[in-house]
């Protein structure tokens, strides 16, 4: 392989650019965070990224991206299934639209949602005003920003894989006894597992650093409802730059660790389907 | 009606009636609380006030600028990212070497970044107290709180989108093409243009509006470098931003709807390129999800 790729020209020139370009845009600006915080002693990093109010932000970001996470696994695996395996007016229309958080800019998912679930709003009137559930302006506005940012993932991973699992596997099931819902719960569901789990930590990392749609929904109540991303653009706001760059750090790590969870959940989805990247 | 889908014209791979449509009315209503009324909700508040005020607040100059600066910042971005992306997907897919996985990582690795990290990034290295600032301040050259900054910082976000459309695609198409046409006598620009770029032509188009979409909508990073100088640095989504917090509520959602119509329109694309590219038989690089802080 290695031998005969050298007939074509432009390795150096590709390669070398690629890894200068990346330095320059990436692998430096990015360097920064981790030297800039070195400007602070171990005990000054700690007393900051362990302040109450930044704890009380890792707790809202973090545990409102996993109940967001775990809400777009279930809706996700129905929405796929629909899409997949029925047929029902609008299907196209659909599947078109799901892909619209990637594509709306996230203020405008913010304000909207904002408008949508305030006490005025068309969903907000009738949560608050009927049911006495406030929404907008809390944790459970950040819940429902979360939600809608992370909505494709779960659906366009399991998608393709529910698209390629051969009927035969099925049948086989069916006509060796088995009841559609064993079939579905001993057959498919293993299959798509690793599928669904990589959708979950996909849309739970978006989640973590999910910032424009949240910040309006979401009230900015010290203690209640600020995330992290907020904590860091407030100390930056109060020149705190040393400050700021410790929770970035910190930020950073957890989405190396989720980065690495990710890449070891596709080279299972691949092992499992059989199929490449 | 649609027609059947194939799992449903087999007994064995059905589910009773009353499951299926259980299920899709569950997951349709599922859709339609959190994707189809936030969509609508822009549109209906930006038209709450009539369409003058709608159409003001557009020709507004402070709106306009902040269309200027918006399409400013990706045309910038945009080519940078694809000759950046070309580039890294002929080094990945047309050769072997060591560290490619490693490389490949890398270049995904903006997507996993929070936004507002992004932008601090830029600021930790151009701003006042950064490793340049001094040195560009004695030079009166302003980087974070200007357009430069804005375009560095939407250039970091939508660093992977094209790379990562090209070099699964091209990894599979493999080398064979272009290495027959090396061998009759092409040049290497040569073998590019008519023999590569035929083959990934949907796949980039599908990277660009992608990136686009991205490069036009980003809110955290870039409003963490711009300083929110009205008619200055200010793009759409931070022009929707402070019309906003200024209880502007409809010339707020008339500038959103702008967004959200090139958010639609991207949509309409992409559908179109992944039918073209089905019927050109070569399957597209069925969306694989974007990374995490996309």
């Amino acid at each position: 392989m290695s031998r005969r790729s050298h007939v074509l020209p432009g390795f150096k020139l590709t390669l070398g650019y690629t890894l200068i370009y990346l330095s320059l845009i990436v692998l430096i600006p990015l360097s920064a965070v981790v030297v800039r915080s070195a400007e602070l002693s171990p005990a000054e990093f700690w007393q900051v990224v362990t302040a109450p109010r930044v704890l009380a932000s890792y707790r809202v970001s973090f545990g409102l991206s996993l109940a967001a996470a775990a809400i777009n696994t279930v809706f996700g695996l129905m929405l796929a299934w629909s899409l997949v395996r029925y047929s029902f007016p609008g299907k196209k229309l659909v599947d078109a639209l799901v892909d619209l958080p990637f594509a709306l800019p996230t203020a405008v998912a913010g304000i909207s949602l904002t408008a949508l679930y305030a006490k005025n709003g068309w969903i907000g009137q009738w949560l608050e005003g009927e049911l006495g559930i406030k929404v907008a302006f809390g944790p459970l506005g950040i819940l429902v920003a979360l939600t809608f940012i992370g909505l494709p993932f779960v659906v366009r991973t399991v998608q393709p894989i529910l698209e390629d699992i051969e009927t035969e596997l099925e049948e086989a099931a069916a006509s060796l006894g088995a009841q559609r819902w064993q079939t579905v719960w001993h057959v498919v569901l293993p299959i798509l597992l690793p599928a669904v789990l990589t959708g979950f930590a996909l849309a739970f990392a978006r989640a973590v650093g999910e910032y424009g749609s949240v910040i309006f929904i979401a009230g900015n109540i010290p203690m209640v409802s600020e995330i992290t991303p907020l904590m860091i653009i407030t100390k930056l706001e109060q020149y705190e730059y040393p400050a700021a760059t410790a929770i970035a750090l910190t930020m950073l790590a957890a989405s190396f660790v989720l980065l690495l969870a990710i890449n070891g959940l596709q080279a299972w989805t691949e092992r499992v389907t059989g199929r490449d990247r | 009606m649609a027609a059947l889908t194939r799992f449903e014209a087999r007994a064995a791979t059905r589910e009773p009636t009353w499951f299926k449509w259980t299920l899709i009315g569950v997951s349709l209503t599922f859709f339609a609380v959190f994707l189809l009324l936030p969509l609508i909700t822009v549109f209906h508040e930006a038209l709450k006030k009539g369409v003058d005020t709608y159409l003001a607040a557009l020709v507004e100059p402070d709106a306009v600028a902040a269309i200027r600066l918006t399409l400013t910042a990706a045309a910038i971005a945009l080519p940078l990212n694809l000759v950046f992306g070309v580039a890294a997907a002929w080094a990945i897919a047309k050769f072997d070497f060591r560290g490619k996985h490693v490389l490949i990582t890398l270049i995904d690795l903006p997507f996993s970044v929070s936004p507002v990290v992004a932008g601090l990034i830029y600021v930790l290295v151009f701003g006042a107290q950064g490793w340049f600032g001094p040195w560009l301040m004695d030079h009166d050259v302003k980087v974070i709180f200007a357009v430069p900054g804005i375009v560095l910082a939407t250039t970091f976000v939508t660093f992977p989108f094209i790379a990562r459309e090209l070099i699964p695609l091209m990894q599979a198409q493999g080398r064979e093409e272009e290495e027959a046409a090396v061998v009759l006598g092409a040049r290497g620009w040569q073998t590019f243009w008519f023999v590569t770029l035929p083959n990934i032509k949907w796949g980039l188009l599908y990277g660009v509006i992608l990136c686009n979409a991205r490069a036009m909508g980003e809110f955290g990073a870039v409003s963490v470098v711009s300083g929110h100088i009205r008619g200055e640095t200010n793009t759409m989504p931070l022009h929707v931003e402070i019309l906003y917090n200024e209880y502007q509520s409809a010339a707020a959602f008339a500038v959103a709807s702008l967004l959200a119509l090139l958010a639609l329109v991207t949509l309409v694309i992409k559908t179109w390129i992944e039918h073209r590219s089905a019927a050109d038989n070569a399957p597209p690089q069925e969306s694989a999800p974007q990374g995490p802080a996309s």
